[in-house]
């Protein structure tokens, strides 16, 4: 972890209409960090991230990702980082090897580049075999896996990953956050939402989020030690607490 | 007092897929009982045999003595049924759900207020806005509601925690005690290891087999092997480290700390702790701290899934 | 550059691999083309002609002989006089009639005008006229043959066209729109409820329940018949008021023949949805089930009568045939059900066998 910051927000706001989704919200990520984006479902994670990855355009307030404005450097950034959603990843009716060669063509990278890093990351998962399988055919914990390494294939150096462990068994997850930290470890920095509060743990500093601002933010220790508790999931309970009159 | 559902031998195959293969499992009246696994555990093609939704290929379920393929009609009207996704009506109001519902079943919202007041007080404030717009919490309230707004003799949830927020998920579980108190079988499903504590027997699946079948506390107790919870700076190289470290059974990251396993049996848990911190020491990493910790049902599932330090090899 | 090979070569696998698409995309031109060919045509084959011959003689033995060796005209019925000819244009057992002056060879030979009336059936589209001119051209030969026995001696037709007398095209094609429209519209309501809740999980929360195949079926056919009658409430005043078509029969037989036809589009959409679980596949099962069926073979636009032979016993398939028959006549001939019961007969029985299997096929179960 250096001291370059990867991921900047001041008083970052969005609203549409007379929804306010995210309201205000500042932070910064250090590169190299696994930086965890937690909130409940509508809380507003989801749009935040797509304005830092530039598919939204903020209404107002700041941001820098990878060294790039938001208003004016969305296909810098776009170039610079790769992204993973649990909604959509690879396409089902492409085989493996299809998927990767569709992505680097994307980004832009050489044949010879695709081939062999397509190669090496087949090889480190253990994949060589369904290479030409129908992604379809493959279990959903290998297609998660998959998906986050072809994120990566164009080497960026921010990745954001969009509530990639759903559904799937503890030792699935295990895996994939271990591919999160040999990551890490290389140096990108990685922006993870989840509503798993235990995976919150596995971060180095967190965010929740709670109708759309900033409720708390700091590593989970520090979390856990301001709010008295040794669960991550009672954090977010007493976070929201204030809120349990159900706003819907 | 009769058991409120059993199965035998009961499969289901979708192509060449086995969703479900020859699981048994009996549930007692009045008992919590908790279906816990991943996706593509066979859940939801579990529940959906027993409220008559799908065909079994092989076996038998008989739920409160009927038989699920030929009695449907007459068990029917008796189970209240939540499905994995929202089925409600969300261009209906919460109050026009609950009385369609009640209608479907002959009867009313006024005549069944009592049973499903605890619940309904909640939504009360919201009961003309469209089911729709309701949060994710609410919608599984609603959802509950309707489930039980005809009395049904038994309960079955297919996730019905799943997405939503740990306020909303602590509060729905506060419910189902309450209706179990008053003597109402329940069968839920889910994802979240935590919550099966709160079941009082449950079964743990994977891939349309039942790993294990007990109390909570029987599955925990069970654990084969003293478990310990490594602390260091650094979880990752921690974790490679001991990856290479010869006596370790199985490492895995768990939160802030790692969990380990030792092959070796009957060694004191004092000199297995020392052992492991100086290995690590002697790598360079700091930080270092290890002590025993008791299994929870997650320690327990990944032990029957097979450890992890291994199945990483695995090909798909 | 190579971004864009990349996405074209995406696209050529989700095309080659989704094979359904593939064969529909494919075939449906070449079934269209084989239609759309056959049943256009223009040319006149087995109209049924009634002859009314007061006093039958060599001129008009002969002239009789020449219509009935064509291909073109089939004669049903030889009449002595004109009394019965507006039962049979009500009832279609003729579409055309062919009327001799009384002592026609007798006026002839004295070298008068000898009249031949002939008459078409107005309601029928496109050949009212067009079969007018094959009898024109039978009337023509003979009576240029005569020409050069006798000079001056005509053989002098009129024209009638029974039912229309303005021949107003939109008379006839409207009686026949609203067929088209009322049933595309009410097969697709229901194709799209039933799979609607399917797919949005609402069916699995129903199915559950005790409600039966059948109450779920009514429940959702009831609702959709009432917008179906206030619909073709609408649809009939517009025919009236903006296309001036008349409506010389009974307004509320039109009315409960339309509910009928209505019934029994909506229990094909039911029948279709009971099969499918996608919305999609249910609304383009619902439009190719009616849409081209009811264009090209319910009479609508191209004759019943020009098909081939297999295509005709087809077109009693499509309740739009029996539907836009019962429209004309009430509309255009004003008929009742006197003379209309077969057809409604038809349609009655078409809702209830369509009903019946849509309830029959309703899976109790999610598979």
């Amino acid at each position: 972890m250096t001291d370059q910051i990867a991921i900047e927000a001041r008083e970052l706001t969005r609203t549409f209409a007379s929804f306010t989704a995210v309201d205000r919200i500042s932070l910064e990520v250090r590169a190299g960090e696994i930086f965890g984006f937690l909130g409940a479902n509508g809380a507003g994670k989801t749009t935040a991230m797509r304005m830092f990855i530039g598919l939204l355009a903020p209404s107002s307030g700041t941001a820098r990702v990878a060294g790039h404005d938001v208003y004016s450097g969305s296909e810098a950034i776009k170039r610079s980082i790769g992204y993973m959603s649990q909604r959509f990843s690879l396409y089902e009716d492409l085989t493996v090897r299809e998927n990767i060669r569709l992505y680097g063509g994307v980004y832009g990278l050489p044949d010879k580049e695709i081939r062999a890093r397509s190669e090496g990351m087949l090889a480190r998962l253990g994949m060589e075999q369904s290479a030409d399988t129908q992604v379809r055919a493959i279990p959903l914990g290998w297609r998660q896996k998959l998906s986050f390494s072809v994120a990566l294939l164009h080497r960026p150096q921010i990745v954001f990953l969009d509530e990639p462990t759903g559904g799937v068994d503890p030792i699935t997850r295990r895996q994939f956050w271990e591919l999160i930290y040999q990551t890490a470890a290389e140096g990108t920095t990685v922006l993870v939402t989840t509503h798993y509060m235990d995976e919150a743990e596995y971060c180095d500093r967190i965010s929740i989020m709670v109708a759309g601002r900033i409720g708390a933010m700091g590593t989970p220790a520090e979390l856990k030690r301001e709010f008295v508790t040794d669960s991550m999931d009672e954090v977010f309970v007493r976070l929201a607490r204030p809120s349990q009159v159900e706003a819907p | 007092m009769t058991d409120a559902v059993v199965v035998e031998g009961l499969t289901k195959r979708f192509g060449s897929t086995t969703a479900v293969h020859e699981v048994s499992l009996v549930v007692r009246t009045g008992e919590l009982f908790g279906c816990i696994g991943a996706d593509g555990a066979g859940k939801t093609s579990l529940f959906r045999m027993l409220a008559t939704l799908l065909l079994p290929d092989a076996g038998t379920a008989r739920v409160l003595g009927l038989d699920v393929a030929r009695d449907l009609w007459a068990l029917r009207p008796r189970l209240g049924y939540m499905p994995g996704r929202f089925s409600l009506y969300p261009d209906l109001s919460v109050e026009e759900n609950l009385r369609f519902f009640a209608s479907v079943f002959g009867t009313s919202l006024e005549r069944e207020y009592d049973q499903i007041a605890p619940i309904y007080v909640q939504l009360e404030p919201f009961r003309q806005r469209r089911a729709g717009a309701l949060s994710g919490g609410m919608k599984q309230k609603l959802a509950l509601c309707c489930a039980l707004v005809h009395r049904p003799d038994i309960l079955l949830l297919d996730e019905p925690t799943t997405g939503v927020d740990a306020v909303s998920r602590r509060e729905f579980w506060e419910l189902l005690a309450r209706f179990k108190a008053s003597g109402l079988t329940i069968i839920v499903s889910t994802p979240y290891m935590d919550e099966a504590t709160r079941c009082d027997r449950i079964a743990l699946m994977q891939q349309g087999r039942i790993l294990a079948l007990d109390t909570p506390d029987a599955i925990t107790r069970a654990f084969a092997r003293t478990l310990f919870a490594v602390r260091a700076n650094d979880r990752y190289r921690t974790l490679l480290a001991l990856r290479e470290y010869p006596h370790t059974h199985t490492i895995y990251p768990f939160g802030e700390v790692l969990h380990y396993t030792d092959r070796r049996t009957g060694l004191p848990a004092g000199s297995v702790a020392e052992g492991v911190t100086a290995f690590l020491a002697g790598r360079g990493l700091t930080g270092v701290s290890a002590g025993t910790i008791p299994a929870t049902i997650e320690d327990s599932f990944i032990a029957y899934l097979g450890g992890g330090a291994e199945s990483w090899h695995a090909s798909p | 550059m190579k971004a864009l090979l990349g996405l074209l070569s995406k696209e050529i696998y989700h095309i080659l691999r989704d094979r359904r698409t593939l064969a529909v995309v494919v075939l449906m031109p070449v079934v269209q083309v084989i239609l759309f060919g056959f049943a256009i045509r223009t040319d006149v084959k087995d109209v049924r002609l009634a002859i009314v011959d007061p006093s039958p003689d060599h001129v008009t033995l002969e002239i009789r002989h020449r219509l009935e060796a064509s291909e073109a005209f089939t004669t049903v019925a030889v009449l002595p006089t004109t009394a019965a000819l507006d039962g049979f244009f009500r009832r279609g057992a003729a579409q055309m009639a062919v009327v001799f002056e009384p002592r026609f060879a007798t006026r002839l030979d004295r070298g008068l005008p000898a009249r031949v009336q002939v008459i078409a059936d107005g309601t029928e589209p496109n050949t009212g006229s067009t079969r007018q001119n094959y009898v024109l051209a039978v009337l023509r030969d003979y009576d240029r043959e005569l020409g050069t026995a006798a000079a001056g001696v005509r053989i002098v037709p009129s024209m009638r066209m029974r039912f229309d007398p303005t021949a107003e095209s939109s008379h006839l094609f409207v009686p026949g729109l609203m067929a088209f429209v009322l049933t595309v519209i009410s097969a697709l309501m229901t194709a799209i409820s039933l799979t609607r809740e399917k797919e949005t999980g609402t069916m699995e929360a129903l199915l559950v329940s005790p409600l039966r195949p059948w109450q779920i079926i009514v429940g959702k056919v009831l609702p959709y018949l009432a917008i179906g009658f206030v619909s073709m409430v609408l649809v009939i005043l517009e025919a009236r008021l903006v296309f001036d078509v008349p409506l010389r029969g009974s307004l509320p037989l039109l009315l409960f023949e339309g509910m009928l036809f209505i019934l029994v589009s909506l229990s094909l959409g039911m029948l279709i949805s009971s099969r499918t679980s996608s919305q999609r596949v249910a609304m383009m099962g619902a439009m190719i089930g009616t849409m081209l069926p009811t264009m090209l073979l319910s009479g609508f636009i191209f004759p019943i009568e020009s098909m081939p032979e297999i295509l005709r016993w087809v077109s009693n398939v499509i309740p739009a045939k029996w539907f836009v028959t019962i429209a004309r006549s009430i509309m255009l001939k004003g008929v009742g059900l006197d003379y209309l019961w077969p057809q409604t007969l038809v349609l009655c029985g078409m809702a209830c066998v369509l009903l019946g299997l849509s309830t029959r096929s309703f899976h109790i179960r999610l598979e």
